[in-house]
């Protein structure tokens, strides 16, 4: 029996497909603003240590590293790019924060760099600059990139990874519709449908770092529920997460039986097979599919599209962000900051972006004229990525609590809890509420 | 000859001016001392002090990432109102209790049978002790895939071959069946430490006991029950308290196939602590409930060595 890894397998896809795309004139069509870089001169005898999650695509790592060398050869600043696991990472930067030494400049995720902010150079100047360049920064960005409530940049994000609907077209038609439906209602209509046809769909339940988290925050933002509101006060027992928690049980009962405990790879694996018509995932699962011969008539019946939004219909699916910071302890903070201009430049920025086929959609709007998003129609629903306004954590201030409650998987465990009826809506809720007090002590 | 002894003259060598370093080395409480001293520094540096600084951690409001300041028993009474740590208690002690019973039935069935005249006999016990062997983590993932909600071998079997059930078993995803489960896969990891270590217990049983024991008519039942099972007890309580042990702090295999889920159900508190301290990010609540661990262990260890190690239990004396 094979199995889909969203790690394997996308790396022979992804792979492939830079092969074909990455050239010199992919580029040509970003556009760009004037605007002088910030000038600041590159301290002599710099050196650069970056420290970033490892690859999910091979492109990831090897232009990346090829962007570094570049900037190696043009400035003369030696640059080490180190790899760490996606859960070995914040721990290291914690580290790195707290003991003021270790890499200079760490792409970390989206909540770090408001967690140590006062630790990190300010990026206002380069923000501002790469802002007017490239069309102005995205919704998700501004919000990461940003101290809370303040004009004031404290990282730059690098990219982003969405989890829109994947569903099959044949399945979807055969159950009675063209396209995923906008709203709640139909989206059940839908999965009810595809149950009764024996194609099932399958959400991640269990505790799933990327798909449990996507799904549920879905859930939640969707119907309008919050973990705590704007002054970061623990707000999640409300009307709006208990429609939720209702809606996700009714949801639950079109689901293939075993979700509650998958993982990040079981949805891939299922729809890979063909037991699931309906799940939710980033731009990964489609290449692998689409790049195996023996899959490769699933891909091309296979569609994305964004799940019903929230209120007043906006995008509501839950982004895992790329953030990078430059560490005050930094020995050479303008070489750190250089680097980092140089790496979001179109030169560099687009072959990544086209290598990585999507799967870290652009934080600028100017790349959304980069030739990816052509490369194949089905991936533009992941254009827009960037564009959500909700973040983990969600309404209030983003910040160590935050993280937290994420990482301890309290939204994830009550729509489980909530859906598999192991609880009722209000006692899944209440436990949750009594979480995320802890939390947010 | 002028006989000169030596009491008349007494022989008086110069005496040597022993340094102070020579002095030194001669003390005996000196040498104690510096002998210990790399025993109980590597004692101090890498059990000690990690163990007093989780005691510490336990007591104060330490994150990840920023240090915290002593809060008494704050971490104890939140998790004493908490459903999850309850029932992480619950399923560590639940998990140790049913998998040491199992483990030891057959562990102790299996030594019996390889301490018999069985062919190939070095071979099978070497083939018995693979599943000790193999890295944890392997293990666990293979597991992970026979108990798989869509690809579980032993669902495909029952249902596409054999056609015994219609709807594939969802192992991991309802907190019973996730339980058993793991139980399962910690039995079948755990059987060959037993085995083997009985199985070494019950060479040293001297063979004329039995001969004795033949000769005078004992049935087989009567020859375990007093010869091979008393004579088995030190070792028996020995393998118990470590078997105990590596069970109740048991972490890959549950971490490897579930995480703790479906919804917290199969957490152990080894597991919950690192959820809680680790990704968490909760270092003060997950030593806590590290610590709260050391009250069973420390009560396991003594019920075995206590309650199982009484030498004249062992002769065959009865408890006044």
């Amino acid at each position: 029996m094979n199995s889909f890894t969203r790690r394997g397998t996308l790396a022979l896809g992804a792979g492939a497909l830079a092969a074909g795309t990455i050239g010199r004139d992919a580029r040509a069509a970003i556009p760009m603003g004037n605007a002088t870089p910030p000038q600041a001169r590159i301290e002599s005898g710099a050196t650069l240590r970056v420290l970033r999650p490892t690859k999910f695509v091979d492109a990831d790592e090897t232009v990346f590293r090829e962007n570094s060398a570049k900037f190696a050869a043009q400035t003369g600043v030696q640059v080490r790019v180190d790899f760490a696991g996606w859960e070995d990472l914040r721990p290291q930067t914690a580290v790195a924060a707290n003991t003021g030494a270790g890499p200079d400049v760490v792409v970390g995720w989206a909540d770090d760099p408001h967690i140590y902010s006062d630790k990190l150079l300010d990026m206002t100047e380069l923000a501002n600059y790469l802002g007017q360049k490239y069309g102005g920064w995205m919704a998700l960005p501004q919000r990461f990139g940003k101290k809370w409530g303040t004009d004031q940049w404290v990282s730059i994000p690098m990219g982003g990874t969405g989890s829109p609907c994947v569903y099959r077209i044949s399945w979807a038609k055969e159950a009675g519709f063209d396209k995923l439906p906008t709203d709640h209602d139909g989206f059940l209509k839908l999965c009810q449908g595809l149950k009764r046809n024996g194609h099932p769909a399958g959400f991640a339940l269990g505790n799933a770092v990327g798909d449990g988290n996507a799904y549920c925050n879905w859930l939640l933002w969707s119907h309008g529920g919050m973990v705590v509101d704007e002054a970061g006060k623990v707000a999640i027992n409300s009307p709006q997460t208990l429609q939720a928690l209702r809606y996700a049980r009714e949801l639950y009962q079109t689901f293939i039986p075993g979700t509650v405990s998958w993982g990040d790879v079981n949805n891939n694996r299922a729809y890979a097979a063909g037991e699931i018509g309906l799940t939710q995932n980033g731009v990964s699962m489609y290449f692998s599919l689409k790049n195996d011969p023996r899959t490769a008539a699933i891909a091309a019946d296979t569609a994305m599209e964004h799940l019903p939004t929230g209120p007043a219909g906006k995008l509501a699916e839950n982004v895992l962000l790329l953030n990078a910071m430059v560490f005050k302890h930094s020995r050479y903070p303008n070489a750190a900051k250089e680097y980092l201009r140089f790496m979001m430049e179109a030169e560099q920025y687009d072959p990544w972006l086209v290598g990585c086929g999507g799967y870290w959609a652009h934080p600028l709007n100017a790349y959304g004229e980069s030739e990816v998003w052509r490369s194949d129609p089905k991936l533009a629903v992941y254009r827009d990525t960037n564009t959500v306004e909700y973040w983990s954590g969600y309404k209030g201030p983003i910040s160590a609590a935050s993280g937290s409650v994420a990482a301890d998987y309290v939204v994830v465990q009550m729509f489980a809890a909530a859906s598999s009826g192991q609880s009722t809506p209000e006692e899944a809720v209440r436990e949750a509420e009594r979480r995320c007090r802890r939390y947010y002590r | 000859m002028s006989g000169v002894t030596s009491a008349e003259l007494p022989w008086n060598p110069r005496r040597a001016e022993r340094g102070w370093l020579a002095r030194l080395l001669d003390s005996k409480p000196f040498l104690i001392a510096i002998c210990l001293f790399p025993a109980v520094g590597l004692l101090l540096t890498f059990l000690t002090y990690p163990l007093g600084l989780g005691i510490w951690l336990a007591f104060t409001d330490t994150h990840i990432g920023r240090g915290g300041v002593f809060v008494g028993f704050e971490n104890f009474e939140s998790l004493w109102y908490d459903r999850v740590f309850w029932s992480a208690v619950f399923y560590t002690v639940f998990y140790t209790a049913v998998a040491t019973v199992l483990k030891f039935g057959l562990g102790l069935w299996l030594a019996l049978l390889l301490n018999e005249k069985v062919p190939f006999k070095s071979l099978i016990r070497a083939i018995i002790l693979m599943p000790w062997i193999v890295p944890t983590v392997l293990s666990a993932i293979t597991f992970w895939w026979i108990y798989d909600a869509q690809f579980s071998i032993i669902s495909y079997v029952l249902v596409d071959v054999l056609g015994w059930k219609d709807s594939y078993i969802d192992f991991l995803g309802t907190p019973w069946h996730a339980r058993w489960s793991l139980i399962a896969a910690n039995v079948w990891r755990g059987i060959p430490f037993v085995a083997i270590s009985l199985l070494a217990g019950l060479q040293t049983i001297s063979p004329s006991l039995y001969e004795a024991a033949l000769l005078d008519g004992a049935s087989p039942w009567q020859r375990f029950t007093k010869i091979t099972f008393p004579l088995l007890l030190p070792i028996l309580a020995v393998v118990l308290t470590f078997s105990v042990l590596f069970t109740f702090t048991d972490f890959q295999l549950v971490y490897a196939i579930t995480r703790g889920g479906p919804i917290n159900s199969t957490h152990l508190m080894a597991t919950l602590a690192f959820q809680r301290g680790i990704p968490g990010g909760q270092l003060g609540e997950g030593a806590a409930i590290a610590v709260s661990m050391i009250p069973f262990l420390l009560f396991a260890t003594l019920f075995s060595y206590f309650a199982l190690a009484r030498r004249k239990w062992q002769q065959g004396g009865s408890d006044e």
